[in-house]
């Protein structure tokens, strides 16, 4: 094993709970199979839900005939997507990115197209799984197969298949007056590109491709609805923001909110892929047909086959520098599929692109391609890893044209606090450069290399989020605290916020408790994404906790007889700090009792916007060793270094960087999407859809850098999504220093690192 | 089809339930008896979150039919902790953070279990090889591997460190 | 949606019985492929046969010095028969290198084979060592080399009612050594490639007396390269003797394009790892001579 996790500060204060490792409050559930996941929920007397789903990746529906379903034994309910109220075009900001909702009810049920294999077209209902899957194979689909696209450039090109004729491309102006598969354009940058590059000393071009990847969550899509005769429904399910299952599924059912109430179960991964809604609506109507609950559950086969994957890209570059390695500009332009419906990584990738760096001249251009695959969904830091492979490549590239180590070329360019993004907005006080010096610290970076090793390193960041937020704390009667949020615990977050409420309340992190409220019983959470919920919601905890504070110290001062200015809040206990009560305490367990029956319980709320997040920046070290006969690539070490603000609960931390590290890995060798000539996908499977099993790593050494927030009052930033995406990057650059060859077409699998190595065939 | 009737040894109980004939073991165990801790991540025997050991080896319960589980005895996740205490390598799993969702944690749990009932003191190789039919897609399995191999060193010394209730 | 029956008869007989009367009837043994194909819908039997329970299904007996393997046996048992272990280390490296250790704990060689896939992983390695195995059937039992058994991709030459009900492996030859590699994107979990299995004897000063090469996933089913085995007799496995190999090995190489590789990456693998299993098993070979 490698040396432990090591952690760099640049902190000024000392904690007593932020910063420590204690176990999360639903971790003895989680290792003894007690705690209940989106499949594990049975509601009593629930029917069983299937799925039709086209074989065709483009194609009219004609005519579905359900009366051979409807008519078997056990079948209660059959829908399709005429089932679904007229819809109105509503574009709804839930989860990560904007979706119109008529897009997002055509995605749970097509109506009159199928955009895609396994988009889905009808549903039933039975009494047994085994009754579910049989009428549904019964219903009989007749489809006009129409001419269909896959590839980006194909989808662009003159007289390809259109997949809306509703839809024309965003971010032009004037507004084009012809629809087309460009569904969005969004353009970034400034100064003269072309003639920086034209009189720059050194300048590398590249082309850099890719087919879009999953998120590989393990838990497949699975829900229950029950809508009741009064037009009320509950749902349970596991998703990453249960409040924006219930505004989209109460939109395209055309429901008031109030109606629905969505209980989050607990979630087996997401990755930014269950921001959505696939099934939730579909067992509403069934429910609301068959007058019983509906459980809908997807294979894992249904989960490759409909649900988002990341996008694929093309993304040329151009980077030029002075002799001495200044950058002098950068000319990026990309395509990323979106599949069926209009998708948002492209606004994303052009602000992920160039950033980091100061380059005085620049232009970054992304485009959203509609093509008939699976609409695209959030992916991890989604539209960044994509076109930072594409610029840490480059940059790499660049290096070496220059004879300049690539560690100092990207500090002799690193961007710090005040100087401006792409878009032109200052950068605020972020720690790049902190993480680059890490960096050349780290034995890592000086250790020695055996044969056919090779050491590439890169860089990436993303800029995290805030967001509306609400939490409340509440005294229980013997004093301890209850800490209720809106945010799904995606992995450990119930222990962050229990950390920052201890912190703030000054009392032991037994004594505080968090659970994770349904719909109704807690205000407005967005999503679980983007990295905010231990900025934002935890900006909420410490905002509640400290109003607890507050009110249990006026309570203090009217059981005294004091000035409310007289009472101060210490170490979890109430002291007098004037007149003649002064040095008089009172603990939190000794007035908790009492303070129901004085003005009534303590239970706080914040409902927040939280503003002020800040971007995080990693730096990854990647060793290769290539087996140049065969083209294995093996990742011998690998570093993943990251400002993270400030570490809460720095094992969970690290479990993020090293996951997303992990990710990309597993992105940069083996995974992607394989479809056949007949638009099909071929590999909708664990088995030839290769996410990295435990014997194909290494050790992930993390290393957390803390420059904190000064607009969070521990420091936070924001962690989840950075560390995917230098990696793609990094392991390109470690093949490259070990081989000699640059691979700029992802995978990096061994017939691909073969082919490089022995052009000849 | 009628259904067929099973009787088993499960966690040291008996347990009987009816299945048919197609169903897999990790169906009955979900939806016959209740136990919903081995999840079913592909159905395919590609990711092992339905890990369970079935008469002393481990095997993914969802490439087992149930009726092939007669006369059979099996622990799933539910009895790894004993006597109302979290087993050491349960116990590691939560001092290391070595989960982030939690959904494959028991497959691992049971497979870490089975490895360290056979091998008191395995390399983290042979550790990585071992859970390679795991999928972990949240941890990178670095701290997997560590808590496993933290787990191994205390099993193999004779006392009993402290340990959480289940 | 037909149903499927189940049945677990303690008799060989019943088995071809039951296999026989129905020609969609499939014979259980480790079921790690079965079950995943009735899932997919690939397969819909009407009855599946469990034959686990008839005794002698399971386990590994010494017969002479060679070894008889029960068709039900999984391939983690292979492991923890020392004796086997030593003398077909190949073989047993092989089948070990199926899907996970959960895997193999109920996967079988027998299953291995009559899955009749190219990428079988154990069915080369078996090949290369001259294995044979015992199939029943209505009219009794026979015994057939390995390499007969598959025909085409997921096709046997099993006639109805019949079902492999143990695999042999010779005694080890003196000066004898075997190896299978095969090349897989990940490190486990995965499906071969390409495989290349060699078996080989050398005599006394290390001359190559007699070699067998097979090969997985190079065409529709596993093929045996006697070309290859030629190439080696005679030599001490020197360079020019191992290109010659690998020359007949890729020459021998008819696969296909699809998601898990290219024609020309799989007929250059093949060389490369068939080259580098005849070291192994050259390794092995003197190490036991």
């Amino acid at each position: 094993m490698n040396a432990p996790e090591t952690m760099k500060q640049f902190r000024p204060k000392e904690f007593r709970h932020v910063g420590t490792r204690p176990v999360r409050p639903d971790g003895v559930d989680k290792v003894t199979g007690r705690a209940l996941y989106g499949p594990d929920f049975k509601a009593p007397g629930m029917l069983w839900g299937a799925i039709v789903r086209s074989p065709h990746p483009h194609a009219r529906i004609v005519s579905i005939d359900t009366k051979k379903a409807e008519s078997l034994p056990g079948v209660k309910a059959v829908a399709t997507g005429k089932d679904f109220p007229t819809l109105q075009s509503l574009v709804m900001h839930v989860g990560e990115g904007a979706s119109d909702i008529v897009h997002v009810a055509r995605n749970c049920l097509a109506l009159d197209k199928v955009l895609y294999e396994g988009h889905a077209v009808a549903a039933v209902a039975a009494t047994t799984p085994e009754i579910a899957r049989e009428a549904a194979g019964l219903i009989a689909v007749e489809y006009e197969e129409l001419p269909f696209v896959l590839g980006l450039e194909e989808a662009l090109a003159e007289g390809a298949p259109l997949l809306h004729d509703d839809v024309f491309t965003k971010g032009v102006d004037p507004k084009p007056d012809k629809p087309s598969n460009a569904s969005m354009r969004v353009e970034m940058g400034g100064g003269d590109v072309e003639g920086a590059l034209a009189g720059a000393a050194v300048t590398v071009t590249g082309r850099y491709t890719m087919e879009p990847v999953h998120q590989g969550y393990i838990e497949p899509h699975a829900c229950v609805a029950s809508w009741g005769g009064d037009g009320q429904a509950q749902i349970w399910c596991s998703s990453q923001g249960h409040f924006a299952v219930r505004s989209l599924t109460a939109s395209v059912l055309a429901l008031p909110q109030a109606d629905i109430r969505v209980m989050p179960l607990e979630i087996g991964g997401g990755f930014g892929g269950k921001t959505t809604i696939y099934l939730e609506p579909v067992a509403m109507i069934l429910s609301k047909k068959s007058g019983r609950p509906v459980r809908l559950a997807m294979t894992r086969e249904e989960v490759f086959r409909a649900t988002g994957p990341a996008p694929g890209a093309v993304i040329d570059v151009r980077i030029g520098a002075d002799a001495d390695g200044t950058l002098v500009a950068a000319d990026v332009e990309f395509k990323y599929h979106s599949g069926a419906y209009p998708a948002v990584d492209a606004g994303a990738g052009v602000a992920s692109a160039i950033g980091h760096y100061k380059i005085a001249n620049t232009r970054v251009v992304g485009t959203e391609v509609l093509c008939n695959r699976p609409a695209a969904k959030a992916y991890r830091a989604p539209g960044a890893p994509q076109v930072n492979f594409a610029v840490e490549s480059a940059v790499d590239e660049l290096a070496g044209k220059l004879g300049i180590d690539p560690l100092e070329l990207r500090l002799k360019n690193a961007a710090v606090e005040g100087d401006p993004q792409t878009s032109g907005v200052p950068w605020g006080r972020i720690g790049w450069v902190e993480c680059l010096e890490a960096a050349k610290a780290h034995p890592h970076w000086s250790a020695p290399l055996g044969p056919n090793q090779g050491r590439g390193l890169a860089g990436g960041y993303w800029g995290n989020y805030g967001g509306p937020s609400t939490v409340v704390v509440s005294l229980t009667e013997d004093g301890t605290f209850t800490v209720t949020t809106g945010s799904p615990d995606i992995g450990g977050s119930r222990a962050a916020m229990a950390i920052m409420a201890a912190e703030t309340l000054g009392v032991p992190y037994e004594q505080v408790r968090c659970v994770i409220a349904d719909t109704s019983s807690i205000g407005f959470s967005m999503v679980t994404g983007g990295s905010r919920t231990t900025f934002a919601t935890g900006k909420a905890v410490v905002e509640a906790a400290r109003e607890v504070k507050q009110v249990l110290c006026s309570r203090a001062a009217k059981m005294w007889n004091v000035a409310e200015d007289a009472v101060e809040w210490q170490d979890g206990e109430m002291v007098c700090t004037a007149g003649e009560k002064e040095g008089t305490r009172i603990t939190v367990a000794q007035i908790a009792p009492r303070v129901a029956f004085m003005s009534g319980p303590v239970s706080c709320v914040a409902g927040i916007n939280a503003a002020g997040w800040l971007p995080g920046f990693g730096l990854h070290i990647c060793d290769t060793e290539v087996d140049t006969e065969t083209g294995h690539v093996k990742i011998v070490r690998y570093t993943a270094i990251q400002d993270v603000g400030t570490a809460i609960h720095p094992d969970y931390v690290e479990g993020q960087i090293q996951g997303g590290a992990v990710q990309g890995i597993g992105w940069a060798l083996n995974e992607t999407y394989i479809y056949g000539e007949n638009g099909k996908l071929d590999n909708p499977g664990f088995l030839d859809y290769r996410m990295p099993v435990a014997s194909d790593l290494p050790m992930i050494d993390a290393v957390v850098v803390e420059v904190p927030n000064p607009d969070h009052p521990y420091g936070v930033k924001g962690v989840g999504e950075v560390p995917i995406v230098p990696p793609l990057a990094a392991v390109a650059n470690a093949i490259h220093a070990a081989t000699g060859k640059r691979l700029n077409s992802l995978p990096m699998s061994p017939d691909r690192v073969y082919a490089a190595l022995h052009p000849e065939g | 089809m009628s259904k067929i009737h099973v009787s088993t040894t499960l966690n040291g109980d008996a347990a009987e339930f009816l299945c048919d004939p197609s169903a897999s073991l990790l169906d009955a165990l979900r939806d016959e008896l209740g136990l919903t801790g081995s999840k079913e991540g592909c159905g395919s025997g590609d990711c092992g979150a339905c890990t369970v050991v079935l008469d002393g080896e481990m095997v993914c319960s969802c490439l087992v039919f149930a009726a092939e589980a007669e006369g059979g005895t099996i622990q799933t996740i539910e009895g790894v902790a004993e006597s109302a205490v979290l087993h050491p390598v349960q116990q590691k799993f939560l001092e290391h953070g070595a989960l982030q969702c939690g959904f494959c944690t028991p497959g691992f749990i049971v497979a870490a279990k089975a490895l360290l009932d056979r091998n008191p003191d395995p390399t983290e190789t042979e550790v990585r090889y071992w859970l390679a039919g795991n999928l972990c897609r949240c941890t990178g399995y670095d701290k997997i591997v560590r808590a496993v191999m933290d787990a191994a060193a205390e099993l193999r010394q004779d006392r009993p460190s402290e340990r959480t209730p289940a | 949606m037909p149903s499927t029956a189940f049945h677990a008869p303690d008799s060989v007989e019943d088995v071809v019985a039951l296999l026989a009367a129905d020609p969609t009837a499939r014979p259980l043994g480790g079921g790690t492929d079965l079950i995943v194909q009735m899932r997919s819908g690939r397969l819909a039997p009407g009855s599946v046969v469990d034959f686990k329970r008839i005794a002698g299904m399971t386990g590994v007996r010494r017969e002479g010095d060679g070894f008889v393997i029960g068709a039900a046996t999984p391939c983690t048992a292979l492991k923890a028969d020392a004796a086997l272990a030593a003398a077909w280390p190949g073989v047993v490296e092989a089948a070990n290198l199926i899907g996970s250790v959960q895997v193999r704990n109920r996967a079988t060689m027998a299953g291995n084979l009559c899955n009749a896939s190219p990428a079988a992983d154990s069915v080369p390695a078996l090949i290369a060592a001259g294995a044979t195995c015992v199939v029943a059937g209505p009219s009794g039992k026979r015994e057939v080399p390995v390499q007969e058994i598959p025909v085409a991709p997921g096709k046997t030459s099993l006639a109805p009612g019949e079902f492999v009900v143990e695999i042999r492996l010779p005694a080890r030859p003196e000066g004898g050594g075997d190896a299978y590699l095969r090349s897989t994107p990940r490190t486990e979990m995965d499906i071969a490639v390409v495989g290349a299995g060699v078996s080989l004897v050398l005599d006394a000063d290390g001359t190559c007396t007699s070699a067998r090469v097979a090969l997985g996933a190079v065409g529709p089913t596993v093929v045996l390269v006697e070309e290859a085995g030629k190439a080696l007799v005679g030599t001490k496995l020197d360079d020019d003797a191992l290109a010659a190999m690998s020359r007949a090995v890729q020459a021998a190489s008819n696969p296909i394009d699809d998601k898990r590789g290219s024609v020309s990456y799989r007929k250059a693998m093949a060389g490369v790892l068939a080259r580098r299993a005849a070291l192994i098993a050259a390794t092995r070979a003197g190490a036991k001579a």
